[in-house]
């Protein structure tokens, strides 16, 4: 049996507001099932779960807003189901009594002697009943300040009651009037603050480094004017898919550039999830992930992005899409500037800039032509690669745009 | 169809593809890149939504002539004549 909890969305969230449940106890659930909404700064994500099992009792309600690790709900195996649900319903039946306490983990934990001692933790996390944990999370009581008196410290539902803290206002409660009015489900004053708070850990922890390099487009260009002219709109593909499905190709010559630096020494990911940032309407931005992106051809990798944007717009993506990202890319469309250099999303260790797309007078079969051209610019982690490896990427994003092609 | 209820299926698609635009606050000749802030990526919904709608082929060569509210309404009245 184990604890299905609010999921870390990003190192820089805190808390998520618990929206809407997709299941119910007793639910049968695999692994990869939407089982939640929550919303969070970066608006209403669905959350799946990642093991398969029976949903036990749901221990938080829609509406409730949780710090990251909070229960959520019990998961068990299909013959644990029962069992859980009796747990459950004694807790609530009978609050003062000493809650059940999970089995102590692998490691053997100091007995208990009979006396309050301070909070035993095992693995890192403080030792403490499910319902206990779900108490605290709604109270917003840190379990570090609470001193339990179960089985080798472990905190009880009753321990929890018992710690009285100076009162703070819930964070739910006062959400309506302090915060601007923006998009429903998306806090404008919340996602500038992740924002800021990724960027600035990005540039205090990656040394980053920059290249950049023109691209003639014309070529591609013109494969995509008569590929388009052969095809109904809803079918036809934009420049973007082109670039992305360059860069992905790219990246297996020089995989180094994609991954997630979240323990040295580095490994690179072998599976591209491609991150971009999508620019929400009226300010902000996300980077959804298009997931297992290297085994995509150009109309998936459309089809993908047509979807992720769509979905970004409306507020609803998935948790895997939003934390597993292994590289990003920004794009400013036909309508910016020349050249965008960028700010890697942490933990990755790259980040790919396309400018807007312009004729240009290039140099082309020994001529000055106007020809569609973009720059692209890399921003990448000097910890993970150099200037000579980068180089060699962007060189093979350009080889790869001017042989565009469906497989 | 008249170039009124032209408008008015050419206002709801555009408005189905970009939710935060006011039906009553777009102007004729808003440039629908430029004025109302559409993407590539909102642009090709659009011109998708319309060829559902009306059974249009809408080639990328006509995309100019979807600029603006105006310049469509009558592009659309043009070639649904034809």
């Amino acid at each position: 049996m184990s604890i299905f909890t609010m999921p870390s969305l990003g190192a820089d969230m805190e808390e998520g507001k618990l929206v809407q449940w997709l299941v119910k106890s007793g639910d049968r659930v695999s692994k990869g099932d939407i089982v939640a909404v929550v919303e969070t700064q970066k608006g209403a994500i669905e959350i799946e779960i990642f093991e398969a099992g029976v949903i036990g009792a749901l221990l938080a309600e829609p509406g409730q807003t949780l710090p990251v690790g909070a229960p959520l709900a019990r998961l068990g195996a299909a013959d644990d189901a029962e069992i859980v649900a009796a747990q459950v319903a004694a807790e609530v039946a009978e609050p003062a009594a000493p809650a059940p306490v999970p089995k102590p983990p692998a490691e053997p934990v100091v007995p208990a002697a009979g006396i309050p001692f301070p909070a035993a933790t095992a693995g890192g996390t403080v030792l403490a009943s499910p319902a206990a944990r779900a108490s605290a999370a709604e109270r917003g009581i840190a379990l570090e300040a609470v001193v339990g008196s179960g089985p080798g410290g472990a905190i009880l539902l009753s321990d929890v009651e018992r710690h009285v803290p100076a009162p703070l206002p819930p964070v739910a409660e006062l959400a309506p009037e302090v915060r601007p009015k923006g998009k429903p489900g998306l806090d404008m004053t919340e996602m500038r603050r992740a924002i800021a708070a990724a960027m600035s850990r990005s540039k205090r922890e990656i040394p980053h480094y920059y290249l950049s390099h023109d691209i003639d487009l014309q070529t591609a260009q013109d494969w995509l004017t008569a590929i388009n002219a052969t095809r109904t709109p809803d079918r036809r593909l934009l420049m973007g898919a082109l670039l992305i499905g360059a860069v992905v190709r790219a990246l297996v010559k020089v995989p180094e550039l994609n991954g997630r630096f979240e323990a040295e020494p580095f490994a690179a990911s072998a599976s591209i999830h491609c991150g971009l940032a999508v620019a929400m309407r009226g300010g902000g931005l996300i980077a959804p992930a298009i997931l297992e992106a290297q085994s995509k051809d150009p109309d998936e990798i459309m089809a993908a992005m047509r979807d992720l944007v769509a979905r970004t717009r409306s507020g609803r993506l998935r948790n895997s899409e939003i934390t597993h990202g292994t590289i990003t890319i920004s794009s400013l469309g036909e309508n910016g500037v020349d050249a965008l250099i960028g700010v890697i999303y942490p933990p990755q260790v790259a980040l790919v800039g396309f400018g807007a797309p312009r004729v240009r007078p290039m140099v082309h079969d020994g001529t000055i032509q106007p020809r569609l051209a973009v720059t692209v610019s890399l921003a990448a982690d000097h910890r993970v690669s150099d200037g000579r490896r980068g180089a060699l990427f962007l060189a093979e994003i350009d080889r790869l745009l001017q042989e565009p092609a469906i497989p | 169809m008249t170039p009124t209820e032209l408008r008015a299926a050419f206002i709801a698609d555009l408005t189905a593809v970009a939710p935060d635009l006011d039906p009553a606050a777009i102007g004729d000749n808003d440039n629908l890149q430029e004025d109302l802030g559409l993407d590539s990526m909102d642009f090709l919904n659009l011109v998708s939504a319309l060829h559902k709608r009306f059974g249009l082929p809408i080639p990328e060569a006509d995309y100019p002539r979807l600029a603006t509210t105006a310049l469509a309404v009558s592009y659309l009245d043009q070639a649904l004549g034809e």
